[in-house]
């Protein structure tokens, strides 16, 4: 050890590690750990090692979860399912309670766990991932205690089988397993093969203080056991890794009716304004691309800066990046430590070596690195084209990429530029630019002067290719509740188009001839096909429709995204527009209620008054549906906003023609969303009757269009769709229609058919499903 | 006067640029952020051990050890004076391997002067004074003046002179100006501190251009506060003015001085606001001549947790000598 007086020549930092002789201690008493079902831990059929990534060195062997073992833990937790719904909010809070306490209780030990079985620095799980673990337990404690008059009417999902990954061990279960409980379902967790460490001292602990027993269960494994998992009888899967797999496990549970929540992939950007505290954002890339190794989900790893301060800020991201310290990760000034595992480590090489061999500028510290485990020095890219591969992969390690925007548009235009949209960034000390590019970005976390900030009382998750659904906060509990209930109505089979002339059309017979044609962009398209169809009912034919292709959805889905303008609109100037509908209805309901009846329709003249009663009730909610000011930290304005998705599709039921695709349309354009919509198969002329209502009522064209045809496979074309951001479905084909989603990974609603007159064919439920929630953080102060 | 890039060698003193309001005027001073920044210096680093002991002697060597108080009188001075030659008691240092060891320097009122500059005569502690109408700085200009000139006479070789918070609050940054550079002429070879009385500013952009200022005009060093505010040396404030200084360096080459005074207590602050210096600026932000402390009691928990350090045991104040 050297002396005082040669300290300080050197004014170094010196060694200064974490003990770790308590967990040791944990971790030699134990033999192979065995999964955790049914309240006790059992063995497994075979094991694997877990390492130290700083090291190398074995810190236990795991058990292989097998189907069996599966299995086993989701029929324990079908068992305790009842119990555990059916316990008061208040008896759930108190356990949840519990679980917070627990881990407080206990905060080190997990902090040096966590640091032991990741690799990741005690600073970072010792101040951020456990107090936030607490947190979110003791923010879903109190989701449990006022779920039933927080959220009226609702069930628990049932069994949740989630799957974890490996970045933020015990964060993640946090994330997973607290709002799951609170709403009343029992779990199976399956923890990232490389970390699970965590999640079985967290299942002592709940062993510890009692938790009914088959409520949580752990099975640890590799992919095979989570495919394992998303195969069985579980009634959700929520799953938080890879985008690659998360299309995966889309298409393992299409169809299957099990609830889907995907936190995926991001690359985010990270955008810098010439009028920014260009210090602040050299500290906000620290804590974004060079916190947890790089390897977060929402990382900021696109570095967009103003060209103006590109020099400037660039120097200092240099001076900052050489103060970086790489290593020991339980030493207590380790800025960055060790990369989870050898594999990824390789991957992160690879991935730079070639972003270097296409082109890029690699700054890299100039760090002295540990002789033995996983280590990678940060560094960023400069003179990175769009195209190179470290602008568009997901590196998942401590590189960001540095490219430069002249104009915020740009800057728009560039963070928009990918697959993803987990998150983002915004530097500015304008408020007005700092709001107006925070709205833009398309992302469902963007921070502003701030990033990588965490609160149990926001939503965190993702739009795009980022996954769906959102966890934290209200928007969180969503996730694991069930809407009410609806009584599901068998759907008239539609009709297979039939192409053929029909002697008996009465087109002549009413004067002159009507020709439904398609509505794209608000004008009246003929089919791409050449094709038309009878309109038949009662062995009548009534008209005849035009047959649309995949090439007329091509068509309106580029009209739809034309009709920007909608989106941006005021929930007044929406409201006014479906207003101004329903008037035009109105005027001509008993034309309308004619038409209907002539067709067959029960109760046309009630499915017409309704019709226009829904107009007035999503006219209503255009203006007043809307977000939340989430509280999360002191001196910060969260907002919580519902954005509409943009493009939707919509694929309507074969039933209650004119009533079943207005309720869906209405409540998805109410929100700003345009869309492209499949009218009843068997009844379209309900739907190509209202064009001239349309257009009398100031609908800007391309708000709607509609497609008229056969329904799957017009759903399916929409669903294939990549620039289709979510598809509402309503009919048998749910597999096909979430299989063929996975491709862009779109938000899907598989609509029952129902009574469509009554309560249950409108509401927030609707709403709710036609936004995604931004969360935007402002943080302030002067 | 220098105008914009001099290329100084050493530590050359600073001879100050013309006004230059384009280098603050757009500046962008994010607080919260500067908050976030500074509440994490301290958990992402730490000195353990022989270097905790090292880095708290370090602190030793950058106090400057004030007294400042209406009831000061020449024996407390001299008392003060014996204390700063002698920071730690002798046990102490030889158990940490030291030969000698003195503070920074004193810091007195100006009439305390010359009681200081006798006690601390066979030494090489500098004598710092207080000056311009400390602490509120409301006197005439040319009194200021005066009162910087006379403690030079009596033997100071550091004057810490405060500034007149209004011309920052207006926005009168030519006044300001002004007003630092003729201090500095009336300082002479002394070493002029310029406390920007940040409590009184409010805002970290004030910080940030008053910063800026004071070192356009030539001051050797800037200084938090006086002690005398209702909020004194804080972390994000420091954060902001080492910034600027390093800004100022980066324009014109010239190394300025930082020196955070008042309301620090602790061994723990005194750790704390070295891992500032080291981690924005560098080791060179740790040596005296670029790094003060203005403390008082300071220096007591500093000696306590040494004796810990050698011995194990935890200490008593009432066993070392008082300042």
């Amino acid at each position: 050890m050297p002396t005082v007086t040669e300290i300080l020549e050197t004014m170094d930092y010196g060694p200064a590690p974490e003990a770790t002789a308590e967990v040791d201690k944990w971790l030699r008493a134990h033999g192979p750990f065995g999964h955790f079902i049914d309240g006790a831990f059992v063995p497994g059929s075979e094991y694997f090692a877990v390492y130290n990534p700083a090291s190398g060195t074995e810190l236990a062997q795991v058990a292989q979860g097998s189907d069996t073992d599966v299995q086993a833990a989701v029929a324990a937790a079908r068992a305790a399912l009842p119990g555990w719904s059916a316990l008061p909010g208040h008896d759930r809070a108190r356990w949840l309670y519990a679980i917070a306490r627990g881990i407080q209780k206990r905060e080190r030990f997990f902090a040096v766990l966590e640091t032991l079985d990741n690799g990741k620095t005690i600073r970072e799980t010792r101040d951020i991932d456990v107090p936030l673990v607490a947190r979110h337990f003791y923010h879903h404690a109190g989701w449990a205690e006022m779920l039933a008059e927080e959220f009226p009417g609702h069930r628990p999902v049932g069994v949740c089988g989630q799957i974890i990954p490996w970045n933020f061990p015990l964060l993640m279960l946090a994330w997973k397993i607290a709002p799951a409980l609170a709403a009343g379902n029992t779990v199976v967790l399956k923890p990232a093969e490389y970390t699970p460490l965590t999640a079985l001292a967290f299942a002592e602990m709940l062993a510890e203080i009692g938790l009914p027993k088959g409520v949580v269960n752990i099975v640890t494994g590799d992919g095979a056991t989570g495919a394992a998992l998303v195969a069985a009888d579980v009634d959700k899967i929520a799953f938080t890794g890879s985008t690659e797999v998360g299309r995966i496990i889309r298409r393992a549970t299409a169809g299957t009716g099990k609830k889907l929540t995907l936190e995926l992939g991001g690359k985010s950007p990270f955008i810098v304004c010439a009028d920014a505290d260009l210090d602040a954002a050299v500290e906000g890339v620290v804590d974004a691309i060079w916190f947890n190794q790089g390897q977060i989900c929402c990382a900021g790893s696109r570095i967009l800066v103003q060209e103006s301060v590109e020099t400037a800020f660039t120097a200092k991201l240099k001076a900052r990046l050489a103060k970086l310290r790489v290593g020991d990760p339980l030493d207590k000034s380790t800025d960055m430590g060790a990369i989870v595992d050898p594999v990824q480590l390789a991957r992160i090489r690879d991935l730079v070596a070639q972003g270097e061999a296409e082109g890029a500028t690699l700054h890299q510290a100039q760090c002295a690195l540990p002789q033995t485990g996983s280590f990678f020095a940060p560094g960023f890219f400069t003179n990175v084209a769009p195209a190179n591969i470290v602008a568009q992969e997901e590196i998942f390690g401590p590189v960001a990429t540095l490219t430069t925007f002249r104009t915020p548009d740009e800057a728009v235009e560039l963070a928009n530029n990918t697959r993803y949209g987990l998150a983002g960034s915004v530097w500015s000390e304008n408020i007005n630019l700092a709001l107006d590019l925070a709205s833009q970005v398309k992302a469902g976390v963007l921070w502003i002067n701030c990033t990588n900030v965490f609160d149990a009382g926001a939503g965190f998750g993702g739009y795009r290719e980022s996954g769906f659904g959102r966890e934290g906060g209200r928007e969180g509990m969503l996730a694991y509740l069930s809407d009410p209930a609806v009584a599901v109505r068998q759907e008239t089979a539609p009709i297979p188009p039939d192409t053929a002339p029909h002697p008996d059309a009465p087109a002549i017979a009413t004067g002159i001839d009507r020709t439904a044609k398609l509505y794209i962009g608000g004008a009246q398209k003929r089919p791409d096909s050449g094709y038309s169809y009878a309109v038949v009912a009662g062995g009548h034919t009534l008209g005849l429709a035009g047959l649309g292709n995949r090439k007329d959805i091509r068509n309106a889905v580029e009209a739809a995204h034309a009709a920007k303008g909608w989106g941006k609109a005021t929930g007044h100037n929406r409201a006014q527009v479906l207003y101004f509908l329903a008037e035009n209805l109105a005027q001509r309901e008993a034309e309308f209620a004619r038409r209907l009846a002539e067709a067959g329709v029960p109760d046309a003249a009630e499915e017409v008054a309704v019709s226009i009663r829904r107009a007035f009730y999503y006219a209503a909610q255009a203006d007043k549906f809307d977000g939340a000011v989430h509280s999360t930290k002191t001196a910060n304005v969260t907002l919580a906003m519902p954005e509409p998705f943009g493009v939707m599709g919509i694929a309507s039921p074969a039933d209650a023609p004119l009533l079943g695709f207005l309720s869906l349309v209405l409540p998805a354009i109410a929100m700003g969303n345009r869309v492209v919509a499949v009218p009843s198969q068997n009844m379209p002329l309900a739907a190509t009757d209202l064009y001239q209502v349309f257009e009398t009522s100031d609908l800007p064209g391309g708000v709607v269009n509609i497609v008229t045809g056969a329904r799957d496979e017009l759903a399916k074309t929409l669903a294939q769709h990549d620039d289709v951001v979510a598809l509402w479905y309503s009919g048998p084909s749910a597999r096909m229609v979430e299989e063929e989603s996975a491709g862009n990974l779109k938000s899907t609603w598989i609509v029952a058919n129902r009574n469509w007159l009554g309560s249950e064919g409108q509401g927030r439920g609707f709403l709710l499903r036609a936004t995604q929630i931004k969360n935007i953080w402002v943080p302030y102060g002067e | 006067m220098a105008t914009t890039k001099a290329a100084p060698h050493g530590n050359e003193r600073n001879p100050g640029v013309v006004l230059q309001t384009d280098w603050f005027e757009q500046v962008a001073v994010n607080t919260q952020a500067a908050e976030r920044r500074a509440a994490t210096l301290t958990t992402r680093r730490t000195v353990k051990k022989e270097w905790q002991a090292a880095w708290l002697v370090n602190a030793i060597r950058c106090i400057d050890l004030t007294t400042l108080s209406g009831d000061d009188t020449p024996h407390r001075v001299e008392r003060l004076c014996a204390k700063a030659r002698q920071p730690l008691a002798p046990h102490i240092l030889e158990g940490l391997g030291l030969e000698r060891l003195h503070t920074g320097a004193v810091c007195v009122y100006p009439t305390m002067v010359p009681a200081a500059v006798r006690a601390l005569k066979g030494t090489s502690i500098p004598v710092a004074s207080v000056a311009t109408g400390f602490p509120a700085g409301l006197m005439p200009l040319p009194l200021r003046l005066a009162e910087i000139r006379y403690a030079v006479d009596e033997g100071a070789e550091e004057i810490d002179i405060v500034i007149t918070r209004a011309h920052v609050l207006n926005g009168d940054w030519q006044a300001l100006y002004d007003e630092v550079a003729q201090m500095r002429e009336a300082c002479g070879a002394a070493h002029l501190k310029a406390i920007l009385a940040t409590g009184d500013l409010k805002t970290l952009r004030n910080v940030y251009k008053a910063s800026m200022v004071a070192m356009q005009a030539g001051a050797d060093f800037i200084k938090t506060s006086t002690g005398k505010e209702g909020v004194n040396a804080t972390l994000p404030v420091s954060l902001v003015m080492v910034r600027a200084l390093r800004d100022y360096r980066d324009r014109t080459g010239f190394r300025i001085g930082f020196k955070p005074a008042g309301g620090m207590r602790s061994a723990k602050d005194a750790i704390a606001w070295q891992i500032l210096m080291k981690e924005e600026l560098g080791n060179a932000w740790l040596q005296p001549d670029l790094f003060r402390l203005g403390a008082s009691s300071m220096l007591g928990d500093i000696e306590r947790q040494l004796e810990h350090h050698l011995t194990g045991r935890y200490a008593a104040s009432s066993r070392h000598a008082l300042a």
